[in-house]
């Protein structure tokens, strides 16, 4: 599974292009795979955020946030990874259903990439909120214009487009008219809140998890999440789930059980290592 | 003259350590226990196992002082004779049948076949015959001891087989969830290795039903297909508090620590945390090995939490044992109601409720019934739910036209193991719910068997 080609989108933000022929001709927007750098290295999931069936590859945004993100965005074209399986999860449904705002806060913006993309490919209206923390780390901007009708940008600290967080324009554009569907992708609090919004005005709205996970087939357990008061596993049953339904709370909680160890991992990778590029921004 | 008693680490060391726990026979134990057999006319042992290994034959080839012609005689029926000499219960199978058994000592014939597939092992070489190439292709689906089974014996008959297998390594539970000091990962590989010198082909990280599904896989060429995905989705409690922090199903504990390597970390990049005081919920051998794996990574108190009596404990005597050697401290006729956490949503304490036994219920075991307002709570830092296994769904949800049982496992005929998808067999856990390793390779050769009869029959030109 080598890497055909990479490229910076801010920093520690990476783009990888992957050969992996059977997965580009099966994916569709919602999936993810799991990857594997190297034997002794975690199963790490990412979201395909774009795929091509021609050149039987698919595209990987990848956030260094830990050793294991760090290993892989110090990779370069020509290296390959030990595995990659994929690609997995259950597809986001693409149907015509109106107007559709998507959400994207930081990263979020790679897997909702392909879902506004296939949902504007199929003559949905379709408005992009698309936001960070500042200006350098807003990713995918052009790529999502391209398939939006509307582009609304905001950061946190004002450095680009509106000041602020993406609820306030989410606020907006539902007070302003009406939106059929909400997608909200990012942080799990910016999903919180934006869910928050979205139940008070009564839109249905996807969220799509990102539980820790193992095996990433439904046979560990171990990504389990509560919806609607029922545990189910994120890998297979989701990751896209109504936002309407998930609790945020102990999503969050469940994320953070293995921070001590993760850090303890990253801060003894990062002594000696060079890393990637984008880290010198 | 007495059955020979394997050796064994020391209790207090081994729990402590991932080493192999039974250490095997040494040349002599095994001669001497070799020499015990009757070679009886009427081969009840023969009887009792469930791929017909010949075994008096391969007892007598030993006992001839030639474990490699033994070694060679076992592979006739089994494939995995290192990893059967260890984990099959061999108790309720080859030696309760065993003439000897009715005076209370039948032959050891685990712990032989275990001394002669080693043996065999540490010559180079072994004993790989090409079979005469047939015009015929099958597809395996998961390299558990089913898939791993079915493809050695299809290969053997000169099929072009490939495995196709979702996790990255293969070996089904025995390398995710049977641990390293039972079934070293290295004789898993091993004899994987063996099965890719027969010529099968060995895809990995390939999840059927989403990679590629079953039609496409006929599609492109493959003649038969079997199917061998096991019993891999967990099962919970549905108690309160079982999302919390800490909880753990036994599969992903054992696959973080087996096939990950957990144990190693941070050597190896996956962690697992599981504190002080663990309870593992259930007493089959899957909660034995979650115990037992609890102490090794430097818990100090371990607890079985069983909701029976300890004659029901459906684990091998021998792990029960095993486990009480090591200090695992067994709280029995008790029943789990609710996980307690702090405000950290990490588990604190485990409630329970004491159970007596009823009426006997469907299965014939007496049936656990709660004290009322007997609930109470010890602390524990983690829980590690090892209920049973169901039927996972991706390969099955993906698949239209494949027929499942009312408990949602795979229909196949008892006989022929044939699916209700023309050339698509089955067998193994995902047919039969949990079994052992052995029933699940008997159904892979039973289902190779047919597999070969079905081309035959469908392609007399190929
Ligand atoms: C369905 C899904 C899609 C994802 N898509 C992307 C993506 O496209 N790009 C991207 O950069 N990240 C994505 N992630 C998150 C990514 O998997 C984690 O950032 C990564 O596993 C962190 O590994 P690490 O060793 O670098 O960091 P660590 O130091 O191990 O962890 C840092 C944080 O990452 C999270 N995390 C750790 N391990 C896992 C795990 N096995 N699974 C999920 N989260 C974990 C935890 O919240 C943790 O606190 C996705 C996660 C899921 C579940
Ligand atoms: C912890 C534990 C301890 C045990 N101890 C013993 C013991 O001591 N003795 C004993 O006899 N039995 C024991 N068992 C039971 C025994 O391991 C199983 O009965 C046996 O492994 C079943 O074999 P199988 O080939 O049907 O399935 P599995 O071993 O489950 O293998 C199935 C394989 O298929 C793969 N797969 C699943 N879905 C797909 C898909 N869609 N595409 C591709 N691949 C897929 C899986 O990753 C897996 O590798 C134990 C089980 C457990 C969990
Ligand atoms: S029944 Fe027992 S004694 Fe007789 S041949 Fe089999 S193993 Fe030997
Ligand atoms: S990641 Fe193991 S069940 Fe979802």
């Amino acid at each position: 599974m080598e890497i055909v080609a990479k490229d910076c989108l801010a920093p520690r933000i990476v783009r990888l292009v992957v050969k992996a022929p059977r997965i580009a001709a099966k994916a569709q927007p919602g999936h993810f795979v799991v990857v594997r750098l190297n034997d002794r290295a975690e199963r790490i999931p990412l979201t395909i955020a774009d795929f091509d069936r021609a050149a039987g590859t698919i595209t990987l945004i990848i956030q260094e946030v830990g050793k294991s993100t760090a290993m892989i965005n110090a990779m370069e074209p020509g290296q390959s990874f030990a595995d990659v399986l994929g690609p997995l999860g259950t597809p986001y449904p693409i149907e015509k259903v109106g107007t559709v705002v998507g959400v994207a806060g930081g990263l979020g913006a790679a897997p909702l990439y392909p879902k506004v993309k296939a949902l504007y490919e199929a003559g949905n209206r379709v408005i992009v909120i698309l936001g960070a923390q500042r200006r350098e780390l807003l990713i995918l901007m052009e790529e999502l214009r391209a398939v939006s009708h509307e582009l609304i940008v905001a950061t946190d600290d004002g450095s680009y487009g509106e000041h602020g967080l993406v609820t306030v324009p989410l606020r907006r554009v539902l007070e302003r008219e009406k939106v059929d569907e909400v997608i909200a992708i990012g942080p799990v609090p910016m999903m919180d809140a934006c869910c928050r919004i979205t139940r008070e005005l009564n839109v249905k709205t996807v969220v799509s998890l990102n539980a820790v996970m193992v095996d990433g087939t439904g046979m560990c357990g171990g990504c389990r999440v509560t919806v609607g008061g029922q545990s189910k596993f994120c890998c297979v049953d989701g990751p896209a789930f109504d936002g309407l339904q998930v609790d945020f709370a102990e999503l969050r909680q469940r994320q953070r059980y293995y921070n001590a160890q993760e850090r303890e991992a990253y801060q003894a990778h990062q002594h000696g290592m060079e890393g990637c590029r984008c880290r010198a921004k | 003259m007495p059955r020979q008693v394997m050796p064994k680490q020391d209790p207090a060391e081994r729990s402590r350590n991932f080493g192999e726990v039974a250490l095997g026979f040494t040349p002599e134990q095994a001669a001497a226990e070799a020499a015990r057999c009757l070679n009886c006319k009427k081969r009840f042992c023969v009887q009792g196992c469930p791929v017909e290994v010949d075994i008096p034959d391969f007892i007598q080839l030993l006992k001839a002082g030639d474990p490699a012609g033994a070694a060679a005689k076992i592979k006739e029926k089994n494939s995995l004779p290192a990893i059967c000499g260890r984990v099959c219960p061999q108790e309720s199978q080859c030696e309760k049948e065993c003439i000897l058994a009715k005076k209370g000592e039948p032959i050891a014939i685990g712990g032989l076949e275990r001394f002669v597939a080693d043996y065999a092992a540490e010559q180079a070489g072994g004993t790989v015959r090409p079979a005469k190439a047939l015009p015929y292709r099958a597809a395996i689906i998961g390299a558990g001891p089913a898939g791993l089974t079915a493809a050695a014996d299809l290969a053997l008959q000169g099929f072009d087989v490939t495995i196709f297998e979702s996790l990255h390594e293969a070996g089904g539970v025995l390398q995710y969830g049977i641990p390293q000091f039972r079934l070293p990962k290295e004789i898993v590989g091993r004899e994987v290795e063996y099965i890719k010198q027969l010529g099968v082909k060995l895809e990995t990280s390939v999840l059927v039903g989403q990679t590629v599904t079953v039609p496409e896989l006929l599609e492109q060429g493959f003649q038969t297909i079997f199917i061998g995905t096991g019993a891999g989705l967990p099962y919970f409690l549905n108690v309160p508090g079982e999302n919390l922090n800490g909880v753990y199903s036994a599969n992903e504990f054992l696959t973080r620590v087996n096939l990950m390597k957990a144990y190693r970390f941070p050597e190896y990049d996956t962690p697992v945390r599981i504190g002080e005081r663990v309870a593992v919920v259930g007493g089959g051998n899957v909660a034995m090995d979650a115990a037992r794996t609890s102490l090794r990574l430097g818990a100090k108190a371990v607890y079985i939490v069983y909701r029976r009596s300890e004659e029901e404990l459906p684990a091998r005597y021998e792990e029960i044992e095993n486990a009480k050697e090591e200090g695992i401290i067994f709280r029995l006729l008790t029943n789990p109601v609710r996980i307690i956490g702090d405000e950290q949503g990490v588990v604190q304490a485990l409630e329970c409720i004491r159970m007596e036994l009823g009426e006997p219920d469907r299965s014939g075991r007496r049936r656990p019934v709660a004290v009322p307002g007997s609930e109470f709570q010890f602390p524990v830092d983690s829980v590690i739910v090892a209920i049973g296994q169901g039927p996972n769904p991706v390969l099955l949800r993906n698949t239209t036209g494949l027929q499942l049982n009312e408990r949602g496992y795979i229909q196949a005929d008892p006989e022929t193991l044939a699916t209700s998808i023309p050339g698509v067999f089955a067998g193994g856990d995902i047919v039969t719910g949990a079994a052992t390793v052995i029933a699940a390779m008997g159904a892979g050769k039973k289902a190779a068997r047919r597999m070969v009869e079905y081309c035959k029959q469908k392609y007399p030109n190929g």
